[in-house]
């Protein structure tokens, strides 16, 4: 990156910008006067001064230079970098080597030319797209901007790119940052203002930023000739989410800086009128083009094995030369004593010596074979290349329609990797999903409310989803109405109505796009916000509602509700404002409630902190309740309205007679409609139409949306407050006293808040269950309240396992209360966190950590987040692909388990086994165990492959699928601690074996690290080919590290597609873009590498055996014109028109018959046998095609060239027709460009042959051409010689395509057989291959026999863990399954009750039934070692397991797991027990073996 | 081969604008060209399919190969124009230094190039300061040995055979290529300063009695200076031509060739020969022509005979076929 010396008008000594400053930079005022103006008396503080100044001077203005050259430098810069290239730095050699007369073949300036022309060619492209840049760079180097002057004393216009690092900017909304800003001021009385960051990282929701501490509490205007502080921050980073630094005012107070003051250049100014800023960081050291970085340059696998083979061509032609070098040594010592007549003297009279010719002749002979290396070839790949991607991102079926995007190829140069695929790894959440959080169900304070409208209300959107293009006959059907029911709200039937207005217009996905475009909102989407709430439930908030509005002026107004509702009421509280949920409303610019509380800000200071807790202050809670008198009677209208059944009715029949008109309302529904209606309707219509939920997550706005359909409404958000709106409290405003942002280590977040009714310190915290059930108070089941509490906590962890098995994500909800004195504790050590400015975030974790302790459980909630369209079907057709799919998830096993069924990842009828690890060594001894079971299976499943030992090797070229296509392999699951575990150095090997035999694999609570640990670890040792896929920042580091990355343009922001070579919109154009256009890429570009290999070689034999007859003398009979420019020009269009668009298999036959994918897996287009077959092809017909013509113009009175030109018409014909015979689709394109080729070829040659008479020394080939078409032989020869030639190859593969056809070749010749069976396709060769997979079925009945070593349950690390070796002899256990598992399923078809508390019973339905029928299964074998371990206690993950794993017809699942929350369970056959062991998971590893036959029920 | 014109998926229309037509959408074209639907014939390569071809080959090429072969031996009646040729066997005329080793603009006449001839031509550029006129190791080494041909008539005195210098070059090679340099009448004027090869008897405007034949325009100089593309060679010498059509040109009878010696080639075990021949159509005979056709055409024809084997064999199974992995 260029970095233009800063400011011209500072006459700093040049050469001093790369200074070195340390670790931070400071800024300082540039309105502050220069140095030298400053009173002498300064002193030493000058001397500082001068230095800083002097520093900040050096840095980056905020010019955008992104042009590589200028005019001067372009031209050696472009040639330095062009020679950087290998190959352009042969071609240079060989051209140069002519001009040195001794070994010079062709006329220097003639050998000069093709180099010179690619040179050329790049150097113009590299100066087009230099050009453009500077155009781009020009026009935002203009962009104009206010920076105050300090002359003129107020704001002037001045250009980007004159801003320095110093300046202050003014700012106006839906203005562009010209630089990273510090925000000093905002016309936000908060001192907040709204940024969007959507150019940035592409997410359009907003984001709050905030002014400096210290400067938010001004009174006038700010001014920037008052500001002397000095900024000290960190040097320039790309780290978009980090900025820290400190401001020292003059009297040396120190406030910190955060990222939440910084504005960064590229964000627009939204919400608000006017900012003003010092500019921190200028130009190119701005953190967004510090992220900019380039295209990336990845190199193909193809393009690998390419390099080298064109190595052994380097070799191949350094043996001819060798050979020929030799040769003529020989020749002359034979020929040079005996005064041969033809024998030419050095100049100087004397003869050479045969060493030194030789020497000579071998760098001739490099000179005139140098065709060998194809100079054209990589100029043709990269044609061919970019036409690929072209028509990649031409693909009208990769095109997305509901967000108007289309596959993007980023990565120019590895299309063809796309065709060679073995692993992909894929995120879950919005890869599969759609990451659209849709509010299902919750359980409050331990009692269950399933939601049943509103998963009947999902259900038909899912219908809707799935009918898209379909007309509903009748809207507002019999059915859907009683759906509604009584409890229902009016609005919601407006939504029910707007959503069917939506399906209504024809093209739903259409309507989808404008309802996006049109709002500009992330995460809102009606199915999002629409959700119908549980009846029992809103009847309990409403309860509390109305109790909380008669009892809050009272002491204690909470106190007076049951515990429940109390805890209904905070769960919804919780919901509301536990989050970071901005308030918007885009039509209009924020209005501002200008009643404010006196307390201005968030605790910020000790002090600050005692002002406000004074009890004169507690009073004050809910003083601006009586201003909004209007808004609440508007509710109150508004709900006793609905609440009467006749006018419900009524308006349903209005709705009904309505019908027809709003039908043809488009997507803006309701709020249109709602015009026609009752006023007070409209006004509420009105009122919620402004609401506008911005989230940074997509959970955050379903929480708020599900809170808000129980009419516990966010209105509010300001950094120092919330406001919530309920019918008849009216608007509660809690002061937010702190928000402890979400991460992913801590995987909650919280807010400390005042609570307006109670005035209490409230702690709200939300996240993770697996976080928060470890976070919860300890309770004694001493007192009836803890034995009740323990009650609702096991309750509802019951609760979350079953949202869990339904795939939901469950959050849980808790709250604490925080005394006065805990807070001022907290509070101080918070303060100090805050302001160091070393360590902070570490301090600023341990400080939230402290404060998320003791909390009490309100509640968890269940959010679905639905698959995309078409990903089982995308994933079961990569799957017969002979992909590997790997799912790598944060998400919990539970819900990663479901969506992995719900996707067909896992499939119903196959094994899982499951690695829960807590210790090294148990997953040592897992793995151990699973691979000595799959071992065995496979040993059972087919005893010719396995030779006794499971052998670790790893097999590259085979595809993991082969080896065990046999039978159905099971599936791993593993949790990210025992990922961990595995991906140890010692354990990676026998980790990486399991998972290559498994069918698929599932990594759950995987870290972003371990994600790309892992695809590290398949690429590098399984030598594969990976393939990742994500759409989120956790997805990044993966999608570098594979071969190929795929971004999903979600709604999770851009991160994961800049880094991404390409850039999908869903995940099932994955399949298109693999299966189709991976396929034809790879195979175009391997046809077409192999055919420029032969091309040259087969020229190049044409030259060398004509070395045999000319003594070895490196002459070409070839006319050195046609040597040089015959790739360049006559023979270059047609492969390349093949290389572009020759499709090997029709699309749909492609689609159809995925299996056709591992032609490109297993090479089978270009191996290295293919290479040398190729080769060796090439070298026959260069000996046909040179031999012919020797033998018919032998003896005859032909001339040198004469002779040559025959020989290469003869040779372009071949080339031609063995591209005919390697194409397989002939375009007219096709025709077109072989014509061309010839005729050109002819035009050329009778031009060039008639154009001058005395020139191109040495053949001078006047009239040659002309004389030749005047002779019979030329013809003779021309028309058998390619023939002959071709021959072989053309009964090759036609013997080929009868006797041992490919599957590519077969699937051709099934095309032009029945070419109506391609058109309907889906049905006839889908069903081809399901038998094979299903033809294992009848084996399933067969003795089984499977030798499992069990290990005794250790409870103690101290024991050696699993140590079967140690404690218990090696079981066999023969499991011999008579055909049982009709009669235990008839038993278990009954949905599995999942109710009843964990923990209690082992041998209990469901969750005992797959022992049960073990044991049965098993009473045949040893059942002892077995019966330990059926009567071990049941824990939480049997039962999620227990849900879906029942009965194995022969398999088993070897679950090793943690027993987490095993509170009270009972001791198994003398085991110890470790009380309170729920938490021991943390502690201690314990671990157990858990060997369950099990398969899924059938459902 | 197959044909299986796919035109089908041309058929389905253009663009679909959207309704409103209002937001520019990124939708590609749907064109068949972008969309990779260009009609096409797709080929495919069995027994079956391929057959027909190598019987085709087999019946073209077999008839040609005879005719040629026919032709080509009939060259042996000494009818019509008689060309003598000398050959030379062992002798690398093709060689690479050799190949270069002349200057054209001095064969073209060029004045300035006469008298300072290309560096291509050392060492045979320059002899005792004087330029070479025709410069270069193809020049120096031409061939200049005087073949004359006697009939031995009854009278036993041999009738010598009129020998035609003229015609035996290509005609834009004499006319267009060589040319003498400009100046005088006087041919020896027009090459005043240049000095002979070294390897001459004589200077090159003294070749030829003939003005239209002497100097660079020499023809048994410039068919010299065609360099012969392999190292056995022959070329055209002299024409015989027929006197009458009643009367064979060289009628049966016992011929004595006289050679004057010059041109030693037994220093590299090299060969001269003298050839007489007739053309036909197709140029001198060569029989190797007419016998690869019919080798190619035969052998094409028998790998069809397997191919149908093949085919025949085959064919069931892969109707039958499917694709399975």
């Amino acid at each position: 990156m260029e970095r233009e010396p800063a400011g011209t008008e500072e006459p700093g000594p040049p050469g001093r910008r790369r200074r070195r400053e340390g670790r931070t930079r400071t800024v300082r005022s540039n309105l502050l006067p220069p140095p030298g103006a400053e009173d002498p008396a300064a002193g030493a503080a000058k001397g500082e001064r001068r230095r800083r100044r002097r520093c900040a001077q050096h840095l980056a203005d905020n010019r955008l230079k992104t042009t590589k050259y200028t005019l001067l430098s372009f031209l050696p810069k472009n040639l330095f970098e062009q020679f950087h290239r290998p190959a352009n730095v042969y071609f240079v050699f060989i051209a140069l080597l002519n001009f040195v007369p001794a070994v010079n073949a062709f006329q220097p300036g003639l050998a000069l030319a093709p180099v010179l022309f690619i040179l050329a060619i790049t150097a113009f492209r590299d100066l087009w797209e230099d050009y453009s840049r500077h155009r781009s760079d020009h026009k935002i180097n203009h962009l104009g901007c206010l920076v105050f002057s300090r002359e003129e004393k107020k704001y002037v216009n001045r250009f980007w790119k004159e801003i320095h690092v110093g300046d202050f900017v003014r700012l106006r909304c839906n203005e562009i940052f010209p630089a990273d800003i510090l925000l000093l001021s905002s016309s936000d009385p908060d001192g907040l203002c709204h940024i969007e960051t959507a150019n940035l990282d592409g997410e359009t929701n907003l984001k709050r930023r905030q002014v400096v501490r210290g400067f938010s509490e001004l009174v006038s205007e700010f001014n920037p000739l008052t500001f002397t502080s000095v900024i000290e921050c960190e040097k320039p980073n790309n780290d978009l989410s980090r900025f820290r630094g400190c401001i020292i005012h003059d009297n040396g107070k120190k406030a910190g800086l955060y990222k939440e003051n910084l504005l960064l250049r590229g964000c627009t100014l939204r919400n608000t009128d006017a900012v003003v800023g010092i500019v921190i960081y200028a130009g190119h050291e701005t953190k967004a083009l510090l992220n900019n970085s380039g295209p990336r340059y990845k190199r193909s696998k193809l393009e690998r094995q390419m390099n080298c083979d064109v190595l052994w061509c380097v070799l191949l032609l350094v043996c001819m030369s060798l050979f020929s070098a030799v040769g003529h040594g020989l020749w002359i010592w034979r020929y040079q004593e005996k005064k041969s007549l033809f024998h030419v003297p050095k100049s100087d009279g004397s003869s050479l010596s045969p060493v030194t010719a030789a020497v000579y002749s071998f760098l001739t002979m490099i000179i005139v074979l140098q065709v060998l290396i194809p100079i054209s070839l990589y100029v043709s790949i990269e044609i061919v290349k970019a036409c690929q991607v072209y028509f990649i991102n031409q693909d009208m079926q990769l095109y997305d329609e509901e967000t108007d995007s289309q596959l993007q190829c980023r990565a120019l140069n590895i299309t063809e990797d796309l065709g060679q695929i073995q692993y992909i790894f894929s995120d879950k959440t919005g890869t599969l999903t759609e990451n659209k959080m849709v509010f299902r169900r919750c359980t409050v304070s331990g009692v269950e409310y399933s939601h049943d409208a509103n998963a009947q209300r999902l259900a038909r959107y899912q219908e809707a989803d799935s009918e898209e293009e379909e007309v509903v006959p009748r809207r507002g059907s019999a059915s859907q109405r009683g759906s509604i029911g009584s409890h229902q709200s009016v609005r919601m039937v407006h939504r029910t109505q707007s959503t069917k207005s939506h399906r209504r217009t024809g093209s739903r996905a259409e309507a989808k796009r404008a309802s996006m475009l049109s709002k500009h909102t992330a995460f809102s989407s009606p199915m999002e916000k629409d959700i119908t709430p549980d009846p029992k439930l809103l009847e309990k908030v409403s309860e509390c509602d109305k109790s909380l509005a008669v009892v809050r002026h009272r002491e204690h107004p909470l106190a007076h509700l049951s515990p429940e509702l109390s805890d209904v009421f905070d769960f919804f509280i919780a919901l509301t404002i536990c989050n970071t949920v901005v308030v918007t409303s885009p039509d209009q610019p924020r209005t501002k409630v200008r009643v404010r509380f006196e307390l201005k800000s968030p605790v910020k200071t000790i002090e600050d902190f005692l002002r406000r807790f004074t009890p004169s202050c507690l009073t004050s809670g809910c003083s601006s309740i009586g201003s909004l008198a209007t808004n609440k009677s508007n509710h109150k209208l508004g709900s006793s309205f609905l609440s009467t059944p006749s006018s419900d009715g009524m308006l349903l029949r209005l709705e009904e007679r309505l019908g027809q008109p709003t039908s043809a309302i488009a997507s803006n529904g309701y709020s249109s409609q709602a015009d026609n209606w009752a006023s007070e309707l409209a006004q509420e219509q009105e009122s919620e139409r402004e609401l506008r939920y911005e989230a940074e997550s997509p959970d955050e706005a379903a929480l708020v949306y599900a809170a808000r359909a129980y009419n516990c409404v966010l209105v509010e958000r300001l950094h120092d407050q919330v406001s919530v709106e309920l019918p008849h409290l009216g608007r509660l405003t809690f002061e937010l006293l702190h928000t402890l942002g979400f991460d992913s280590i801590r995987k909650r977040m919280s807010v400390v808040i005042r609570h307006p009714l109670t005035d209490e310190i409230n702690v709200y915290t939300k996240g993770a269950d697996s976080v928060v059930m470890d976070l919860l108070q300890p309770c004694s089941s001493v007192d009836a309240r803890g034995r009740h509490q323990k009650k609702i906590r096991s309750k509802t962890q019951n609760y979350l396992n079953l949202y869990a098995a339904e795939g939901l994500r469950t959050l849980c909800i808790a709250k604490r209360v925080l005394s006065k004195e805990e807070y001022a504790c907290w509070l101080q050590s918070h303060l100090e966190a805050e302001s160091s400015l070393e360590n902070s975030e570490e301090l600023l974790f341990q400080s939230a950590i402290r404060l998320e302790t003791n909390l009490h459980l309100l509640g968890a909630t269940g959010i679905e987040d639905r698959l995309q369209d078409g990903v089982p079907e995308t994933i079961s057709k990569l799957r017969q692909a002979g992909l590997q799919i790997w799912v790598l998830t944060g998400d919990k096993q539970e819900t990663a388990v479901n969506i992995a069924y719900a996707c067909k990842l896992l499939d119903h009828d196959e094994e899982v086994i499951t690695l829960n690890a807590t210790s090294q060594e148990a997953c040592a001894a897992l793995l151990d165990q699973c691979l000595h079971y799959v071992h065995s299976r496979g040993l059972q499943r087919a005893p010719e492959k396995t030779k006794g030992k499971v052998s670790m090797r790893f097999s590259s070229l085979c595809p993991p699928s082969t080896s065990t296509a046999s039978g159905r392999s099971p599936s791993l699951v593993i949790d990210g601690r025992s990922l961990a575990y595995a991906l140890e150095k010692n354990l990676e090997d026998k980790f990486l074996f399991l998972a290559k035999q498994c069918r698929s694999v599932l990594c759950c609570r995987s870290t972003p690290l371990q994600k790309s640990m892992v695809v590290k670890l398949v690429r590098s040792k399984l030598k594969a080919m990976t393939l990742a896929i994500g759409d989120g920042a956790n997805d990044v580091s993966m999608i570098q590290v594979a071969d190929v990355g795929v971004g999903i343009s979600g709604q999770e922001g851009m991160q994961a597609v800049m880094a991404s070579d390409f850039a999908v919109p869903k995940f099932r154009y994955l399949e298109r873009l693999l299966i189709l256009h991976g396929h034809w890429c790879y195979s175009r570009l391997a046809n077409m590498v192999l055919y420029f290999f032969y091309k040259n070689t087969m020229f190049v034999g044409l030259l060398f055996w004509f070395q045999f007859f000319c003594g070895f003398s490196a002459s070409a009979m070839i006319d050195q014109w046609y040597l040089i420019f015959f790739n360049l020009l006559f023979s270059s269009l047609p492969p390349l028109v093949t290389g572009v668009l020759d499709r090997d298999v029709p699309a749909n036959v492609l689609l159809t018959n995925p299996q056709l994918y591992k032609s490109g897996q297993n090479m089978e287009e270009y191996r290295p046998r293919t290479f040398w077959f190729n080769m060796a092809d090439a070298t026959f017909q260069s000996l046909v095609c040179f031999s012919i013509p020797y033998l018919a113009y032998y003896d005859s009175n032909v001339d040198l060239f004469t002779w040559g030109t025959p020989i290469v018409t003869i040779a372009l014909l071949t080339f031609l027709l063995h591209l005919g015979i390697e194409t397989k689709t002939w375009t007219w394109l096709n025709w077109i460009t072989c014509g061309f080729s010839v005729l050109l070829f002819f035009t050329v040659a009778l031009i060039y042959n008639a154009s001058c008479a005395t020139c191109y020394p040495p053949s001078n080939p006047y009239w040659t051409m002309q004389a030749l078409l005047g002779d019979p032989v030329f013809y003779l020869t021309c028309l058998m010689t390619p023939v002959a030639a071709l021959l072989p190859r053309l009964f090759f593969r036609s013997l080929q395509g009868s006797i041992f056809p490919t599957q590519l070749q077969l699937a051709r010749q099934l095309t032009r057989k029945s070419p109506r069976r391609c058109n309907a396709p889906k049905e006839t060769f889908a069903q081809g291959h399901l038998p094979k997979d299903s033809g294992t079925e009848h084996s399933s009945g067969r003795t089984v026999k499977t030798s499992v070593p069990l290990s005794q349950p250790s409870w103690h690390t101290q024991q050696p863990v699993c140590s079967l070796e140690a404690s218990g002899e090696p079981s066999t256990v023969d499991m011999s399954m008579p055909l049982r598992e009709h009669t235990l399923l008839e038993g278990l078809s009954a949905p599995a009750p999942m109710s009843s508390a964990p923990g209690e019973a082992v041998l209990r339905s469901p969750g005992g039934c797959p022992e049960e029928s073990k044991v049965r299964a098993a009473s045949t074998g040893r059942v002892t070692p077995l019966s330990s371990l059926f009567s071990l206690p049941t824990f939480s993950l049997l039962n999620w397991i227990s849900s879906w794993s029942l009965v194995s017809r022969l398999g088993s699942i070897l679950q090793f797991s943690r027993t987490e929350q095993l509170a009270d369970g009972q001791a198994g056959c003398g085991l110890p027990v470790q009380p309170h062991s729920g938490r021991s998971g943390l502690q201690g590893p314990d671990h157990r073996l858990l060997m369950g036959a099990s398969s899924r029920r059938s459902q | 081969m197959a044909m299986n014109y796919n035109a089908k998926d041309e058929v389905d229309g253009g663009p679909p604008c959207a309704p409103g037509g209002s937001a520019k959408t990124r939708r590609p074209d749907n064109t068949a060209f972008k969309q990779q639907r260009l009609p096409a014939w797709q080929p495919i390569l069995t027994a079956g399919t391929v057959l027909p071809i190598f019987f085709i080959i087999g019946l073209i090429f077999i008839p040609i190969g005879i005719g040629i072969f026919v032709t080509s031996n009939n060259i042996r009646e000494i009818e019509g124009n008689v060309f003598m040729y000398y050959g030379l066997s062992n002798f690398y005329q093709n060689h690479r230094r050799y190949v270069k080793s002349r200057d054209d603009s001095q064969l073209n006449g060029d004045s300035s190039a006469l008298l300072n001839p290309s560096k291509e031509c050392e060492p045979y550029r320059r002899n005792e300061d004087k330029p070479i006129a025709p410069c270069g190791a193809i020049a120096n080494s031409m061939f200049n040995d005087t073949l004359e041909l006697f009939l031995i008539g009854n009278d036993s005195y041999p009738i010598p055979i009129a020998l035609k210098k003229k015609g035996i070059a290509w005609w834009t090679d004499k006319n267009v290529k060589f040319r003498n340099p400009p100046g005088g009448d006087n041919l020896k004027e027009r090459f005043k300063g240049t000095t002979k090869p070294v390897n001459w008897l004589k200077p090159v405007y003294m070749l030829d009695s003939d003005p239209d034949n002497n100097g660079f325009i020499n023809e048994d100089f410039i068919v010299w200076m065609r360099t012969a593309a392999l190292p056995t060679f022959r070329k055209l010498y002299r024409l015989i031509e027929r006197k009458s059509d009643l009367h064979p040109t060289l009628p049966a009878g016992r011929y004595s060739l006289n050679v004057t010696y010059n041109y030693p080639v037994h220093y590299f075990d090299g060969r001269k020969r003298m050839i007489l021949s007739t053309i036909s159509w197709m140029g001198g005979k060569n029989p190797f022509l007419g016998i690869a056709y019919i080798a190619v055409g035969s052998i094409s024809f028998l790998l069809g005979v397997v191919l149908l084997v093949i085919n025949h064999k085959y064919r069931n199974s892969s109707n039958t076929a499917d694709i399975t992995i």
